[in-house]
């Protein structure tokens, strides 16, 4: 289980706080069917995603992009409970969406390319260091109930 | 599948702009490489890793010192990095699991420092060269 020093909490819910969730959560899916393009295999519906402008532009992945965001925000509020918080969705993205939860760290580690890029001198090594053990914690929360 | 004449003229122009500020930027990737991930701290145990180490910033220099060779080499990155493939292996002995941490932590340090370049391609370009950088590096392990 992933243990969160008071610091570590204290940082990651501060910077969560200044965060434009709808704007980060389509940059980060938007970025991530850029620089990995096989993840496009689960958005086969959404239309135009033949450039990185087509990409980032597409209002279906923006749309996505905040629903899975705000979902992240949950773990920002659960971080003592990571496995509780995701056991229905862990489910889904295995029974429903067969999703490879190699996936999941492939997008971590996309959302802490996109904090670094927008917060900049504010994201400090200690914060990204707090902000790895949340993707890391979401994960393997996610990948839990898989079978 | 090899880079793209894109890919290289994307990685070629960041370089330029990045000048002989590699060694600073590397150096920071390895500080945010020793926090984020606890366990690469493990092959340093030789070196002072308290903030602002003179041993890791020179460390530092030294892996920027084979990025800037790599980005020289595009066309060739087995062989130009086939040296240092084998110190790697044979007498480093680091798990290569750890390379693609460094290459993580290296694109973060990029796009804290160049907000203005780092965009969607440059990184997908970035993490592509990266890739191929890990690849060589791991090439002469068995």
């Amino acid at each position: 289980m992933v243990h969160f020093t008071a610091e570590e909490k204290a940082a990651v819910t501060s910077l969560w706080s200044k965060m434009n969730v709808e704007e980060t959560g389509g940059e980060a899916l938007g970025r991530l069917l850029v620089v990995y393009p096989w993840t496009q295999r689960f958005f086969d519906s959404f239309g135009n995603l033949s450039s990185p402008s087509a990409i980032l532009g597409n209002p279906k992945v923006k749309a996505h992009g905040k629903k899975v965001l705000t979902s992240f925000g949950d773990a920002i509020k659960n971080m003592d409970n990571l496995k509780i918080t995701f056991a229905k969705l862990s489910e889904l993205h295995c029974d429903k969406l067969h999703v490879d939860p190699e996936n999941f760290k492939l997008l971590g580690n996309v959302l802490v390319c996109v904090l670094a890029h927008h917060f900049g001198k504010e994201f400090t090594p200690q914060v990204q260091a707090a902000y790895q053990k949340v993707v890391a914690g979401v994960a393997n929360a996610l990948a839990h109930k898989y079978h | 599948m090899a880079l793209s004449a894109e890919d290289r003229a994307l990685v070629r122009a960041l370089w330029k702009k990045l000048g002989s500020n590699v060694g600073v930027y590397a150096t920071e990737a390895l500080e945010r490489t020793f926090l984020a991930f606890p366990a690469t701290k493990t092959y340093f145990s030789h070196l002072d890793l308290s903030p602002g180490s003179a041993q890791v910033r020179a460390h530092g220099q030294k892996v920027a010192d084979a990025l800037s060779l790599a980005v020289e080499r595009l066309d060739d990155l087995p062989r130009a990095l086939s040296a240092l493939s084998h110190l790697h292996a044979c007498q480093l002995r680091v798990d290569p699991a750890n390379f693609p941490l460094l290459g993580h932590c290296l694109l973060v340090t990029l796009a804290r420092h160049y907000p203005g370049d780092f965009s969607p391609a440059l990184q997908a370009s970035l993490d592509k060269f990266l890739s191929h950088v890990i690849s060589a590096l791991a090439s002469e392990y068995r």
